[in-house]
């Protein structure tokens, strides 16, 4: 460790290669503060943009007529808007029709911080494209599985939770896996609105010590390195969910 | 053949029974979710409108006075995309090509780079671009200029050159390996083949993602201005700060919302019908 630190040490001395966030302290705290926070914000955000995306797909098999185009009004719309024009219309609109609550200072802060703002607009960006991701694999269970799980007597939402979710689920992993890798990559438009995220992390490193070409080197290989852990696992995943038997 | 494949293809098909059968009813439907959007936009401006103060003007009026130079902005995102697809498909098919290069050494390069490239987020990219291109070019005594705009441009088509080289490999690969053989037997050489058999019947397949690409690069390109550009998101902001008004946030962000969605969401609904066509024809 010491040794590779020390690399860098000369690096930056005799070719002034300055990746000063293996050597400098602050900056390295900086950046693996960043490092946390993205990840921290992506995993949130693969949680409730599930969630988000299961909830819809149900309601999207509802009788009402009104839910399920209400549910494909807010799947369209988040589909085809920038991401970062929601984040604005959340962030500075929405919080500002919102009341603001008073800190343990008294001072007037709003009622959800950047980082709620942030995971609550890509939450839903993502799950609006999770809702059709998992309506296709629901629609791709066959017929006669869904009536015999009605012939068992299972109602309409026992057959969703315990004989299609677990079937679609399978179906559409694929698809549900490119979905989360582009959430990940969408994380980063957080640096707009100030979340102390990995790319607001590298901007503040490089503006002090202008080194942004090395900053930028470091930046493209974290992000590819975080997708290639996310790939990872969501195969993994996809091994360890295979049904023997069912699978080609 | 209830596998798990043949479900997965299943999933990729879209479901017939959406919107109506044919192509124009679908497009009406789409016409008809705008409709609804723009009324319902309008119907909260008008109530914001007769809600406000009498002496202050309204919130309706302030955003017709402002959504002309907010349109000049999007329709500069426009441009932008416009600019971004032309070099990115250029680059990509090339790329595309390269990755089913027969020499070795070409067809890895090209995959790591279209991995590279297709995995690091946009935003990143395009910061990439802005910061570490020249501001001009030399050539002898001459300088060329290097805007930031243009250097904008060509961040964004960084990400597109790489989803467009995939959208190739996937298309070409999706050519029965038959097509090569018969085009081998009657003497083609593996260039002849490649542009005269395969492209001209892959194109047809690449057709819907590649639009489907064009739409998230159409909403990508407000990433611009979180670089300094000045596009429709620089200008929304600027109308905000010129009016200083609380009330305003909502309905001027939702009508840049809605002319993004007025501009993509054909662009998807057609997508899905070509999807579609394809699907019943094979």
């Amino acid at each position: 460790m010491e040794s590779v630190v020390e690399f860098f040490r000369w690096l930056a001395d005799a070719h002034k290669i300055e990746v000063s966030i293996v050597y400098d302290p602050l900056d390295r705290g900086r950046f693996l503060t960043g490092l946390l926070t993205t990840i921290w914000l992506s995993a949130t955000c693969i949680v409730f943009s599930i969630l988000i995306g299961l909830i819809g797909a149900w309601l999207q098999g509802a009788k009402s007529r009104a839910v399920r185009a209400l549910v494909q009004g807010f799947v369209q719309f988040f589909r085809n808007t920038p991401p970062l024009v929601q984040l604005a219309f959340f962030y500075f609109a929405v919080s500002a029709a919102l009341p603001s609550v008073t800190d343990k200072y008294g001072a007037a802060v709003p009622l959800i911080d950047n980082i709620g703002w942030a995971i609550i607009s890509f939450s839903l960006f993502a799950g609006a494209f999770n809702v059709e991701i998992f309506r296709s694999g629901i629609e791709a269970v066959p017929r006669a599985t869904v009536e015999a799980a009605e012939s068992l007597g299972y109602s309409r939402f026992q057959a969703y939770l315990y004989v299609i979710l677990p079937l679609a689920f399978r179906v559409c992993l694929p698809a549900l896996g490119n979905n989360l890798v582009n959430l990940l990559k969408t994380t980063t438009l957080a640096y707009a609105i100030g979340v102390p995220e990995l790319l607001y992390a590298a901007s503040q490193v490089w503006s002090e010590v202008l080194n942004v070409r090395e900053m930028m080197v470091v930046l493209l290989f974290t992000y590819v390195a975080l997708v290639a852990v996310l790939v990872y696992f969501l195969h993994r995943w996809e091994r360890a969910m295979r049904i023997p038997g069912y699978s080609a | 053949m209830s596998d798990l494949a043949v479900l997965q293809a299943r999933a990729q098909m879209p479901s017939p029974s959406e919107w109506g059968s044919s192509g124009l009813v679908r497009l009406l439907g789409s016409g008809w979710a705008l409709a609804a959007a723009v009324a319902a936009a309008l119907l909260g401006a008008a109530i914001a409108e007769a809600a406000t103060a009498t002496g202050r003007p309204g919130v309706l009026s302030i955003l017709v006075k402002w959504a002309p130079l907010i349109f000049t902005g999007f329709l500069f995102n426009l441009l932008v995309s416009v600019a971004s697809m032309a070099i990115g498909t250029a680059a990509g098919v090339l790329l595309g090509l390269a990755q089913i290069s027969l020499l070795a050494p070409v067809r890895k390069a090209a995959w790591l780079l279209t991995q590279f490239f297709r995995n690091a987020p946009w935003l990143v990219l395009l910061f990439f671009a802005t910061f570490l291109l020249p501001f001009e070019i030399r050539v002898g005594d001459a300088a060329i200029p290097f805007p930031a705009w243009l250097k904008a441009i060509f961040g964004l088509s960084l990400p597109v050159l790489a989803n467009v080289s995939e959208i190739v490999r996937g298309g070409v690969l999706s050519i029965p390996v038959g097509q090569w053989e018969s085009a081998e037997s009657l003497a083609f050489s593996r260039t002849q083949t490649i542009w005269r058999i395969i492209l001209p019947q892959a194109t047809k397949r690449m057709i819907p993602p590649w639009m489907n690409l064009y739409a998230i690069l159409t909403m990508a390109t407000t990433l611009i201005s979180v670089v300094g550009i000045q596009d429709s998101m620089t200008l929304t902001r600027g109308a905000l700060v010129a009016e200083g008004r609380v009330d305003l946030y909502l309905p001027i962000y939702f009508m840049l919302l809605c002319m993004f969605f007025a501009y993509c969401y054909p662009i998807a609904r057609y997508t899905q019908v070509l999807e579609r066509r394809f699907a019943e024809r094979h």
